[in-house]
């Protein structure tokens, strides 16, 4: 099941655990990025939480935990390489792993029609 | 309402959409941030090759002597900046400040001699107080007047001249801050070999039913890009130049802000044109006494960009706060986070180790010479 939030994230789910990156859209509006910062394996999030940050030259900008969860695994490819997040941002540029506190709540978020609506 | 009708548009508005530009409100101005090959691609075209810029919400102003002899102009500019004005010679350029009367600076500007009067370059976001302020002192002995019709660009990087040379071929002679009347493509314009990028370069003042047409012969050249604001900032800020409202302002003096190399000599204590200028007991008594804080660069250990206002510790547990940065961000030709900000005087010499708060972690920084990327000025 995909999923996408009006703050620009993609949650692919599969068996309770949302792998979340952030949109295409987004990764063209922020600009070649320099810097990530995952959150720590272990760690719980409320739905909106600062999960995760980003830095194109010019600014920085948070990535928010799109459900209630817990951080199961990050991308290290990406603080290696914040490139990837510009070159493949719904695939090898994903950022964590959540396990959903509540799966069934993935059913509120957007699909990709009506994502791809919002960002026109 | 409509916030974007209120910003006003530069002769090059047209150009810069037309360009694939994302436009931002930046000084009352609406302003190209960003075209589409991206800042950091931008910033790294500069240093390679050229980049043009479009830095027409700057001000342009004339100081004119009303007695027709241009040294009155040069010792009415004297009263209102700390430089040497009287003795900059007809074709040269020179980096100014306006001070206020407690010694802080009221803005930073361009003083160009151009014969029969000077030519001033400020700031975008302070260009009706400079006016206002160039008014209120001068107007007695010269005519101030603003140009509202001309546009203002920067082709900046070490293929500006050989670019420019191909439009106008006497561009070569010309050496750093040197400044002539020229015409580019029947477009009568000024141009100074200067810029705010730390490369080699040219700052060029155009008609504005012009601009276009000479920024189009531009971009025509393979090694020319527009390039955004975004990417005029890094360049600056690795550069090591002030960005006012950020690194200097009413709250700073020259002397604090490590700008007293643009303080000549004949303006200085035991100079033969000493003081003079609003807030001289305060510079000149910080020149004798020294200042208790100083703008130094910053490098980062990691890389996390540490930008403004961040706040600086001499120790990593955040304990005992010493300052704070004021410009910081990626630098993408040294690959690394780079800022800068104030500190105690005793704490500013280079490789001084200090702690720079980051979304409550206190990163290690270490105060490092400026600039962070050498220039390559054509002096």
């Amino acid at each position: 099941m995909l999923k996408f939030t009006a703050e620009h994230e993609w949650l692919k789910i599969d068996g309770g655990v949302a792998t979340v990156g952030i949109t295409t859209h987004a990764a063209e509006q922020l600009g070649d990025l320099v810097f990530v910062e995952l959150p720590e394996v272990g760690s719980s999030f409320d739905k909106g939480g600062d999960a995760a940050t980003v830095e194109s030259v010019k600014a920085a900008s948070d990535v928010y935990s799109p459900l209630d969860g817990e951080i199961v695994e990050v991308n290290q490819a990406i603080v290696d390489d914040p490139s990837l997040v510009n070159s493949d941002p719904q695939g090898a540029g994903w950022f964590f792993k959540l396990k959903l506190k509540n799966t069934a709540d993935a059913e509120a978020l957007l699909d990709e029609a009506a994502y791809k609506e919002l960002v026109g | 309402m409509n916030v974007a009708s209120d910003l006003k548009k530069t002769p090059l508005h047209d150009l810069n959409v037309s360009l694939g530009a994302r436009m931002v409100p930046f000084a009352g101005y609406e302003m190209p941030v960003q075209f589409p090959a991206g800042v950091l691609k931008e910033h790294l075209h500069t240093r390679a090759a050229a980049g043009l810029f479009d830095v027409s919400h700057m001000g342009q102003v004339i100081v004119r002597a009303r007695s027709g002899d241009n040294a009155d102009a040069a010792h009415a500019l004297e009263s209102l900046v700390p430089v040497d004005v009287a003795g900059l010679p007809e074709g040269r350029q020179r980096y100014a400040l306006f001070t206020g009367e407690d010694g802080g600076i009221l803005d930073d500007l361009m003083i160009a001699n151009r014969g029969d009067h000077f030519f001033v370059v400020v700031n975008a976001a302070c260009k009706d107080a400079d006016f206002a302020h160039l008014q209120k002192h001068l107007s007695d002995t010269c005519e101030v007047t603003m140009l509202s019709d001309r546009a203002l660009i920067a082709l900046q990087g070490p293929r500006a001249e050989a670019v420019l040379s191909e439009l106008w071929a006497d561009i070569a002679g010309m050496r750093f801050m040197d400044v002539r009347a020229c015409d580019l493509h029947d477009a009568d314009c000024i141009v100074s070999r200067s810029g705010y990028t730390g490369e080699d370069g040219f700052e060029i003042s155009i008609p504005a039913d012009k601009a276009e047409k000479v920024c189009r012969h531009l971009l025509d050249h393979p090694d020319v890009l527009p390039i955004g604001l975004g990417a005029r900032d890094s360049l600056r800020l690795e550069a090591g130049l002030c960005l006012y409202g950020n690194d200097i302002d009413t709250t700073t003096t020259p002397v604090e802000a490590a700008l007293e190399w643009a303080i000549q000599k004949v303006r200085r204590s035991g100079g033969d044109r000493a003081g003079g200028f609003p807030g001289a007991d305060a510079i000149l008594g910080q020149f004798a006494s020294g200042a208790t804080r100083r703008r130094v660069g910053l490098k980062v250990d990691g890389k996390a960009p540490v930008r403004p206002p961040a706040r600086l510790y001499s120790d990593a547990d955040g304990k005992a706060e010493v300052g704070h940065v004021t410009s910081g961000g990626f630098g993408p030709s040294i690959e690394a986070p780079v800022a800068m900000g104030y500190v105690p005087v005793a704490l500013s010499a280079p490789g001084t180790r200090l702690f720079a708060e980051v979304r409550g972690k206190y990163l290690p920084v270490t105060v490092a010479v400026l600039p962070f990327v050498p220039n390559t000025f054509k002096r």
